[in-house]
């Protein structure tokens, strides 16, 4: 089947003229129409876009363009703006918004000829671990359709697993690509602060967000991040640093690498599966020749609260500009206030507006000392672990979540268990380095389980590699999960 | 003297005159002129997604007027996000500073009516964006975002300031100083320049601050004056009758000429102000503040002391010239180009002033007057050169302000050359004389302001055109002659 093609077996095939780009399109809606029905994983699909973008490609393609991903379908999640696309970020307060640009990461795939299949869903705003506060809809986790794909890139995740897509964008605050390809047991990377555009991106917390990408293998991931890394003029915030070639970087090659692994990944009531399966994959790297020890990380228990003060902190004047003036549906009130108040009131959910009135109170007077002040404090503490940590190893292994994925509804009456989900994910967000996922095992019951590669800022090519060797040395990742 | 004294602070947005916008790249425009939300992208319409890119020519305007304030430039800058809500606003924050401003800790000099100046601390000048601008029409409001995201400048003074008149002399002073570097126009009916004086008062020798008030919506210096006139003398008069003063915001009613009470504060605004995390930290290096330095034109209390002392003018003539920017480029121009400093003050300051105040054109437009610095310089050479005497220059500089044009073939033209043949002007003066032999026989007989007459009978045969010196010196001569005949 062509959608059990790689991102980069499909180009070669493509570059060979053995399949074409609407044939390789085709297979993708074909397969979105048939399971995506069940797995919702995404918001909008734009096929006609698709089509003419797949025929485009076919004609360059004839022509020998060797743009690098010409004629190949990708999934975009709808925190990211393109143009003439609605894009909600899965709010309702941005239903049918139909941005007039198109964010840059995505922008630069789609000049180097990637094809768009639609917009995946999300929690609202990113602000989730699930799916299941996207304002429109749940999405299913490919491989038990009663459970989560993770979030808050839950949609692209899912559309990844479920080959309804070759591959896809993602964006990571802390931990929303880490933890969903941990659950849907596909590869991702959260590139640095700073290494990808956020043009575009609809902020959820600025100091924090990072575009990410999937796909199902560590290979995809770093084709896809070499298209879409590098400063963009938009944004300052991104670092105007040489982009490596990541491809080149997978060289399949670790011996001598020095790999640490924190004791404070290894917690109290994790699921004894996922710790297991984490060791055995740890084992694995020093199998190909890695030098594995024992670090640690000791401010890694603050990284739940800080995150929970600096994000939504962030988030309360991010999410300032939906107020129904200028674009966005608006709910009309007597009065101006009353019209803010339906609009906000009514189109936002539950998690967002909990997520305004945290930073909102962290910021004000008489608290943002307390709060927002002492976190950024802590960020630095926590950002020192990093550092120290780098001093001595190369990369950090660790679980990327404590369990596998929880049951639909199973989290949604308790925000704390729900934002647990996201432990060990956090601090890398927090400190603005680099990280990896790949799947390393099956629970029981037959979900993914996720390794976490952390590397220092700007190491990716260090963590590709490591998470490419471990990759291609084992077989999880080639796993279909059972679905139609 | 009243018992009571003003204390008054006041804090000034000044738009700056950069081409495009702080954060993106739309052109600034005369809002006031523009079609409503032309000037507009999604970055200063705040829509989701974007990212502000700062526009580095705003810092250095901003550094300019810093420098010129006598202001500390601390090296480590940021941005903060101030929110609030309002539809003018289109993100929800404004992107301001606020723990780490531009500049602070300056002083600017004013010039008081009765000549002496006096130092007003600056506190901080600090970089934000503009607002929208809101047009209420019957039951609704209507949003202008051509000004969104236009870089603006609040520089804020200690509350160093004790009447209003000092309070206009500040706002003046401030504004000439904004356009003699170029960064604003200094047009507050434009709104790009906006004033609003805080004012206490309290009884002589009291230490400590009362409530204050702040006004808004004044849209010129002799409104900033009048209102803050009108504030003091109310805030006195509650206090006298045992009353006390609310703090609020007021707004000046112009037509009444009465402040009224806008929005009444119970307690302070909290707007959460944060670091912009969409900006890293903005270094200012100390090679570039050297630079900017370098670069500061004259200011205007350098330009009074260089005119005083190099062109002999006087503290009040040199003060007045310099206020404004273009009256001085003219009067220096002139200069340039000849003129006399002296005599160029003088007709500036006089004729020049006069017409242009009768035509209602205000002083800074001094450079739009056909009559251009060379022109005046001309005019002022052919009474030097004694070609025409000040009298005929000054019926000159009517055509010439009104309409431009070479002096000197003007005068060719109307035949207006003095006369200056001894010859010619001894016969007028002899054919006057004969004219009015009982005013001559009364001149002779002690009355001697009789001169006068006769000097004005010759002056108007010569239909002004005669140097009045050698006038003079030819009727004494033959006043003389006839007493001895
Ligand atoms: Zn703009």
């Amino acid at each position: 089947m062509l959608t059990d093609l790689t991102l980069t077996e499909a180009r070669q095939r493509l570059r060979a003229g053995e399949i074409s780009a609407v044939e390789l399109t085709q297979a993708h809606l074909e397969r979105i129409r048939a399971l995506d029905p069940q797995v919702r994983a995404y918001l909008t699909v734009t096929e006609e876009r698709a089509l003419a973008a797949a025929e485009e490609a076919d004609r360059r393609l004839a022509t020998g363009d060797n743009a690098p991903l010409l004629g190949l379908p990708l999934a975009i999640k709808d925190v990211l703006t393109t143009e003439g696309v609605v894009t909600t970020a899965g709010s309702r307060v941005l239903e049918g918004f139909v941005p007039p640009y198109t964010a840059t990461a995505v922008q630069r795939l789609l000049e180097a000829g990637a094809v768009m299949l639609g917009k995946t869903n999300t929690d609202e705003f990113a602000m989730g671990s699930s799916t299941e506060n996207s304002g429109y809809f749940v999405t299913h986790n490919p491989w038990d359709l009663e459970r989560v794909p993770g979030g808050s890139s839950g949609g692209s995740a899912a559309a990844v697993a479920a080959r309804m897509a070759l591959g896809a964008l993602g964006t990571d605050t802390g931990g929303s690509v880490r933890q969903p390809a941990a659950f849907c047991g596909v590869s991702t990377v959260k590139p640095t602060y700073g290494r990808v555009s956020r043009y575009g991106l609809i902020a959820f917390a600025s100091s924090l967000d990072q575009v990410g990408v999937f796909g199902r293998t560590v290979e995809d991931t770093a084709l896809l991040l070499s298209v879409m890394a590098g400063h963009d003029p938009h944004d300052s915030t991104s670092l105007d640093v040489p982009v490596p070639d990541y491809m080149a970087a997978l060289s399949g090659e670790i011996a001598g690498l020095r790999v640490g692994v924190p004791r404070e990944y290894f917690i109290e009531g994790m699921q004894p599966e996922v710790e297991q399966a984490v060791r055995a994959a740890i084992a694995q790297l020093e199998a190909l020749g890695a030098d594995v020890r024992e670090i640690s990380l000791p401010h890694t228990e603050y990284a739940l609260p800080v995150y929970y003060l600096v994000a939504p902190s962030e988030a309360s004047a991010n999410l300032a500009r939906f107020d129904g003036v200028r674009y966005g549906p608006r709910e009309n009130g007597r009065t101006l206030w009353e019209t803010y108040k339906a609009t906000r009131g009514q189109r936002f959910g539950a998690e967002v507006k909990r997520r305004i009135m945290l930073g909102t109170y962290a910021l004000s007077a008489g608290y943002y000392d307390a709060y927002y002040l002492k976190a950024q404090k802590v960020r630095t503490l926590i950002k020192q672990d990093f550092d120290r940590a780098f001093a001595d190893v190369d990369v950090i292994a660790t679980p990327t979540t404590p369990t596998t994925a929880f049951r639909i509804g199973e989290k949604t009456d308790d925000p704390l268990q729900m934002y647990l989900s996201d432990v060990f994910t956090l601090a890398a967000s927090l400190a603005g380095i680099c990280g990896a996922v790949v799947p390393c095992g099956f629970d029981g019951q037959g979900l993914p389980i996720g390794l976490q590669i952390l590397g220092p800022a700007l190491g990716e090519e260090i963590v590709l590699r490591t998470a490419h060797a471990y990759q291609q040395s084992t077989d999880w990742h080639t796993r279909t999960p059972p679905l139609g | 003297m009243s018992q009571y004294e003003a204390v008054i602070g006041l804090e000034v947005h000044a738009e700056l005159q950069t081409r495009s916008k702080m954060f993106c790249g739309c052109a600034v425009v005369d809002s006031t002129s523009a079609p409503p939300s032309t000037y507009v992208c999604p970055v200063c319409l705040g829509m989701p997604g974007v990212l502000p890119v700062l526009n580095h020519r705003a810092v250095e305007l901003g550094l300019r007027v810093g420098l010129a304030l006598n202001c500390e430039i601390p090296p480590f800058n940021r941005f903060a996000r101030k929110s609030y809500f309002y539809p003018d606003l289109p993100k929800g924050y404004q992107i301001s500073q606020y723990d780490y401003p531009l500049a602070v800790r300056g002083w600017l000099e004013i010039d008081l009516p009765d000549g002496s100046s006096k130092r007003v601390r600056i506190r901080r000048v600090h970089l934000e964006e503009d607002t929208g601008k809101l047009t209420h029409v019957d039951d609704h409001s209507l949003i202008d975002f051509n000004r969104a995201g236009v870089p603006l400048l609040e520089i804020v003074s200690e509350a160093d300031i004790r009447s209003a008149e000092e309070a206009e002399a500040y706002a003046r002073k401030l504004r000439a100083i904004l356009r003699y570097l170029g960064v604003n126009s200094g047009d507050m009916s434009k709104g790009v320049l906006r004033v609003e004086p805080n004012i206490s008062v309290r009884p002589r020798g009291e230490e400590a601050f009362r409530t204050r008030t702040e006004i808004k919506n004044l849209n010129s210096i002799r409104s900033l004056a009048r209102a803050t006139a009108y504030e003091i003398e109310r805030q006195v008069a509650l206090y006298e009758s045992g009353g006390q003063v609310q703090q609020a915001t007021m707004g000046w009613d112009e037509a009444r000429q009465v402040t009224v009470v806008q929005r009444v504060k119970e307690s302070a605004d909290d707007y959460r102000y944060f670091p912009e995390p969409d900006l890293p930290p903005l270094e200012i290096s100390r090679a570039w503040v050297k630079e900017v330095r370098a670069a500061l034109p004259e200011l205007p209390s350098a330009k009074r002391d260089r005119l005083m002392q190099q062109m002999g003018l006087s503290r009040y003539d040199a003060s007045v010239l310099v206020a404004e920017k273009a009256v001085a480029d003219y009067f220096e121009a002139t200069v340039q180009a000849g003129g006399d400093p002296k005599q160029v003050a003088n007709y500036i300051l006089g004729d020049l002033f006069r017409r242009m105040k009768d035509e209602g054109r205000p002083r800074e437009q001094i450079g739009d007057i056909p009559l251009k610095p060379v022109m005046l310089a001309e005019l002022l050479a052919l009474v030097a050169e004694g070609t025409i005497n000040h009298g005929v220059a000054k019926k000159l500089l009517g055509t010439l302000y009104a309409e431009g044009g070479d002096p000197r073939r003007l005068v060719e033209e109307r035949g207006l050359a003095q006369v200056r043949d001894e010859e010619a002007l001894g016969q007028a003066v002899a054919q006057v004389l004969d004219e009015h032999p009982e005013e001559v026989a009364r001149f002779l007989a002690g009355e001697e302001k009789l001169a006068q007459f006769l000097m004005g009978m010759v002056m108007r045969a010569l239909r002004g055109k005669a140097d009045a010196q050698a006038v003079r010196r030819l009727l004494q001569a033959q006043l003389e002659a006839r007493r001895k005949a």
